[in-house]
């Protein structure tokens, strides 16, 4: 790192920064000391005290309620979308941006349409498009067009990384003998790796987050996820909060443990990045 | 440019064809169950009167605004700040992108209870700062900056990680250059950072635009759109006249309207910024 970049910033960035931590941090905290609380403390005190008596209770209901089959279902769409993502948008970002000929800048203005496709516009023809396929109540009728949905944005995000990789990198490579496909795997991802991991992170994200989809393609108990699940808990808990907090720091786990792995990939990626 | 094929295929089938199918659905009636019938225009003249769906549309444009001028400078900030490769901006980012790992669902139950007059987070909170009374979500005004609120909790970490990504591509050299010449921080910023940053800058604006149009269950989860309409906006509207109504052929006008208005915005984000014809930021290096 260039001692450059180490030069103070102006307070005022500072201050921002204290502040919106403050903004994150408060809540947090108040969802983690809430979720251990007993319910009665938790409306007398207010979500700020301190708990006198901590207690696991509110974690072992939501255990024992179906939460950990719906843990399941969203790690396999998650996956299933990152994967189906990954495999269709990287070679057609990397298309897009050496082929340079007319069909190429259509191609990536098809997808810069598609950006401006809400899920909710689509959700009645995809859902007839599901049933037709006989997917209707399978995790496949989610990741499917969960996956659709990402492909703007990640060609977009890897389409501009890749933009980045010298043309004389490229021409090095193609004296040494290699192909396109050699090319790609030897120098573009690796060049590119920042925007594949966002790519890879904003996808994981999606079909995590995806409430829409799951609501109108599934049904049952079997392939509920995650956030259909903490919106049925709103109702089953009532006024108890501390037990739809807890259910809500377990759907945050698996992520939480997950961000770690990626977030140390992420560094070492960018340590041995050559030429940046 | 074959291997662009199977991602197009792919998109074509669920995104684009059904777009194709929701404009062939808003000439009609349906239930969601028989055969659609031919009404021909009925629907787009209902929804060209429709008062309902007006003020949807005034909430959702300034939601919209609010949305952008909100995020937009602090993703920025947070952005480039956490792009330093200090230890200690390591962890702060940490904390910071702690949102990103909630679903919407979580993040609006979560927020509901922290903004519960009664019991909630501003219950304690907002004595000691001097109001008077809590309850954001029995005004108007309150609920739809209360939306505007969490949305921004929710949505600016992912907007800050992408100018993250952005604000590390720029070469050192420049800085290290600008630094030579004897720029402070500040001047680099504006004159290396943020037009370097270009790309990035119109990649965030166009999803959070098209983002603000399109979200619902945020806002179904928080307000419900209320309290009266006072935060209905029109994928709520369109959600619960197909879903709750079973007016499949007039949900399907308003989504597609919906549609052709995002898409008219991000044609001219992308037009005006001239992303399409854009390289490399790289450029002139």
């Amino acid at each position: 790192m260039s001692p450059a970049r180490r030069v103070r910033r102006p307070n005022v960035v500072a201050l921002g920064v204290l502040g919106w931590l403050v903004v994150v941090a408060v809540p947090v905290y108040a969802v983690v000391v809430s979720s251990v609380r007993r319910r009665e403390d938790y409306l007398d005190g207010g979500p700020l005290a301190l708990p006198d008596a901590v207690t696991a209770d509110n974690y072992l209901h939501a255990l024992r309620s179906g939460f950990p089959g719906y843990l399941l279902n969203s790690t396999l769409v998650a996956l299933g979308v990152v994967a189906l993502v990954l495999v269709l948008a990287v070679p057609a970002a990397y298309a897009i941006v050496r082929s340079g000929s007319r069909v190429s800048a259509r191609t990536l203005r098809v997808f810069l349409l598609g950006l401006a496709i809400p899920a909710q516009a689509v959700i009645v023809p995809v859902f007839l498009l599901v049933s037709q396929l006989g997917l209707y109540d399978t995790l496949l009728a989610v990741i499917l067009p969960t996956a659709a949905f990402c492909l703007p944005v990640c060609v977009l995000v890897l389409t501009t990384a890749m933009r980045d990789v010298p043309e004389e990198m490229y021409e090095a490579m193609a004296l040494d003998g290699s192909g396109p496909a050699r090319a790609l795997v030897r120098l573009v991802l690796p060049l590119s790796r920042h925007g594949i991991a966002t790519a890879a992170v904003y996808s994981a994200l999606q079909a995590w987050n995806g409430f829409l989809f799951p609501l109108v393609l599934t049904q049952s108990e079997s392939t509920r996820v995650l956030p259909l699940g903490l919106y049925d808990f709103q109702d089953e808990y009532g006024t108890d909060v501390p037990g739809l907090l807890a259910a809500v720091v377990l759907s945050v786990l698996p992520v939480l443990v997950a961000c770690l792995f990626a977030r140390r990939a992420l560094v070492s990626g960018l340590v041995g990045a050559g030429g940046k | 440019m074959l291997w662009a094929v199977p991602a197009l295929l792919f998109f074509a089938v669920f995104a684009l064809a059904p777009l194709g199918i929701v404009a062939y659905l808003s000439f009609t009636s349906w239930d969601g169950l028989g055969a659609p019938t031919w009404v021909g225009g009925a629907n787009w003249s209902r929804l060209l009167a429709d008062r309902d769906l007006r003020d949807a549309a005034w909430h959702s444009l300034v939601l919209t605004v609010a949305t952008w001028a909100f995020q937009t400078p602090v993703a920025l900030l947070l952005g480039v700040w956490s792009a330093g490769r200090q230890r200690s901006r390591a962890v702060v980012s940490a904390v910071f992108l702690l949102p990103l790992l909630l679903s919407s669902a979580a993040v609006a139950l979560v927020w509901k209870s922290l903004l519960d007059p009664n019991f909630g987070l501003v219950a304690e909170l907002a004595p000691r700062l001097g109001f008077d009374d809590a309850s954001w979500f029995s005004t108007p005004e309150g609920a739809l900056t209360a939306v505007l609120f969490v949305l921004g909790w929710q949505f600016i970490p992912l907007h800050a990680l992408l100018y993250q990504g952005g604000a590390r591509q720029v070469p050192d050299v420049l800085h290290q250059a600008a630094a030579m010449d004897g720029a402070g921080t500040a001047r680099r910023f504006w004159s290396i950072t943020l037009p370097q940053l270009r790309n990035t800058v119109v990649a965030s604006s166009v999803l959070m635009v098209v983002g603000s149009l399109t979200f619902f269950d945020t806002v179904l989860i928080l307000t419900a759109g209320g309290p009266g309409t006072a935060t209905t906006i029109v994928p709520l509207v369109a959600y619960r006249t197909g879903f709750e109504g079973f007016e499949m052929g007039y949900a399907s006008a308003i989504a597609f309207a919906l549609v052709l208005v995002a898409t008219g915005i991000s044609l001219l984000l992308v037009r005006v910024t001239g992303f399409g014809r854009m390289h490399s930021t790289r450029e002139g290096l």
